[in-house]
């Protein structure tokens, strides 16, 4: 019960906020919102019991992606941002074309709606939350060895590529 | 009833308690650093408010909130307001993890010296640090102010390196103890009967160097480096918003410390744990070994900034990427191997 109140709030606030982020004219307040979102959706994670996976999302997202965003946003001139305008001329088609996806996904999720009937409870015992860390690590290293790797190699290939990009020429060729 | 009691009531008591307690070792703080300094370089220190100058941690935080709260005319008042609260916060529940004691009996009821036992402790704590670079940025930006834009953008990108070697030095101890819980951490020390400080010798000097980066101390307080940035980050700021700030960077001294102690120096086990004929060191109560082992932290932090020149930025990044990540990205290689050959 209490897990349900938890996720009407979390759930309110990641979309309160992750409305907030593409509404607001200073950019710098649309990625305060960011940070909320990103919190909220951690709190989702720890309703769920998935503490490693909330540790990682604030860590990673939080500490990570929202503080590199904030710095590249202090290097630009964020009141001009605010002067400009934030929509642009075709919003009608978007918003027609937008409403239409809508209902196209409405229309699938209720044709498959048996598949969103969750078996017993009985296949989650109590067991199963203790030591979450070690079984997102077990299912990442065994079950999902290979895509595990290609996401890291696809990770160090940007790396690698980010560097030479930023690398300055020191030397003429 | 027995579950309200549990699960309500004495968490909200210890949680009073650390909020109360916390800021008042802060103040103490400020004054034993003052002294500490003062005395290395052969002067008095404060000495006027109160016998020895015992009455200036209470002067101080009078002072500050008694001060005017301005908030200059080109800052953006929503972030400006936000950034110390960010700070704060970030600061502060990070010590719901963080075990001062084992279980002590107290009317007959077990009752652990820490808020709660997460099972991601360690994560917990490197996760929440990493969002009080968030508080410092923003309060730099939002201030629309030379010194504090450029003190922060100094900041995010020293907390950010020094976080990556931070998080891979911890690594070792984590392998060794099997477990993210600080609690099981210190428990997995008293049953090796060691310190892992012995174990991991690297990682304890990476941790602590990275850590002393990430708390924005000397030597690596470019960030708020007087001579060049007046205060950095946190130039605009007066009264009680900057002592919100004052108190983040101090609680975060006290959390690098207490990380310390918990994953290199036992928590709050005694020294030597496992030498019996020590034994009579054991009435000494657990919480005291671990607070005198922060202290001893806080010393070292103080006793840096008296006697070190700051890094130049350019040597601060060299240090940082250069030198310490790869020692201790070795060290967790290193680490693994013996671990696995070791325990077989």
């Amino acid at each position: 019960m209490i897990e349900l109140v938890l996720f009407y709030i979390f759930a309110v606030i990641a979309v309160v906020s992750a409305i907030l982020v593409i509404t607001q004219h200073n950019v710098v307040h649309s990625a305060a919102f960011l940070g909320a979102t990103l919190f909220a959706v951690a709190g989702i994670f720890l309703t769920l019991h998935g503490e490693f996976l909330a540790g990682v999302q604030v860590i990673v997202y939080v500490g990570g992606i929202l503080v590199l965003f904030v710095f590249v946003i202090m290097l630009i001139a964020v009141e001009r941002s605010v002067g400009e305008r934030q929509f642009n001329r075709q919003w009608t088609v978007a918003l027609v074309t937008a409403g239409i996806l809508i209902v196209e996904i409405g229309y699938g999720l209720y044709q498959g709606k048996d598949s969103f009937v969750l078996p017993p409870a009985a296949a989650a015992p109590a067991a199963a939350v203790a030591g979450n860390s070690e079984r997102v690590c077990t299912a990442l290293y065994t079950v999902y060895l290979l895509p595990f790797e290609i996401a890291s190699i696809l990770l160090l290939v940007a790396i690698v590529g980010a560097v030479v990009l930023s690398k300055k020429k020191t030397e003429m060729e | 009833m027995e579950f309200a009691i549990d699960y309500i009531l004495i968490p909200l008591v210890k949680i009073a308690l650390l909020l109360a307690v916390l800021p008042l070792a802060v103040a103490a703080l400020t004054l034993f650093e003052r002294k500490i300094i003062a005395y290395m370089q052969v002067r008095l220190g404060p000495m006027r408010v109160g016998p020895w100058g015992l009455l200036q941690p209470i002067a101080d935080p009078i002072k500050l909130l008694l001060k005017e709260d301005i908030i200059p005319a080109g800052a953006d008042r929503w972030i400006f307001v936000l950034a110390p609260v960010i700070s704060v916060i970030s600061a502060f529940i990070v010590f719901a993890v963080i075990p001062f004691g084992p279980e002590i009996n107290i009317f007959g009821k077990a009752i652990p010296l820490w808020i709660t036992d997460l099972n991601i402790g360690a994560l917990y704590v490197l996760s929440i640090s990493s969002v009080g670079v968030l508080g410092i940025i923003l309060a730099g930006w939002a201030s629309n102010s030379k010194y504090p834009l450029l003190g922060a953008l100094r900041s995010a990108a020293q907390m950010v390196s020094y976080e990556v070697a931070m998080g891979f030095s911890i690594i070792g101890v984590l392998m060794l103890a099997g477990s993210l819980s600080l609690v099981n951490i210190v428990k997995a020390q008293q049953s090796s009967g060691v310190w892992y400080v012995f174990y991991q010798p690297v990682a304890f000097l990476l941790f602590f160097i990275c850590g002393v980066a990430e708390t924005n101390r000397a030597p690596f307080d470019l960030p708020e480096a007087e001579s060049e940035l007046v205060a950095g980050f946190h130039t605009e700021y007066s009264g009680f918003r900057f002592s919100l700030f004052f108190l983040a960077e101090y609680a975060n001294m006290i959390t690098v410390s207490a990380m310390a102690v918990t994953l290199f120096l036992g928590g709050w086990l005694r020294p030597f744990p496992n030498v019996p004929w020590l034994g009579f060191l054991d009435i000494i109560p657990p919480l005291f070994w671990f607070i005198f082992k922060i202290i001893v932290f806080m010393y070292f932090y103080f006793w840096f900034r008296a006697s070190w020149p700051r890094y130049r930025y350019d040597q601060l990044m060299k240090l940082g990427w250069q030198r310490l990540l790869p020692l201790a990205m070795a060290n967790v290689i290193v680490t693994a191997i013996l671990v696995v050959l070791l325990r077989g």
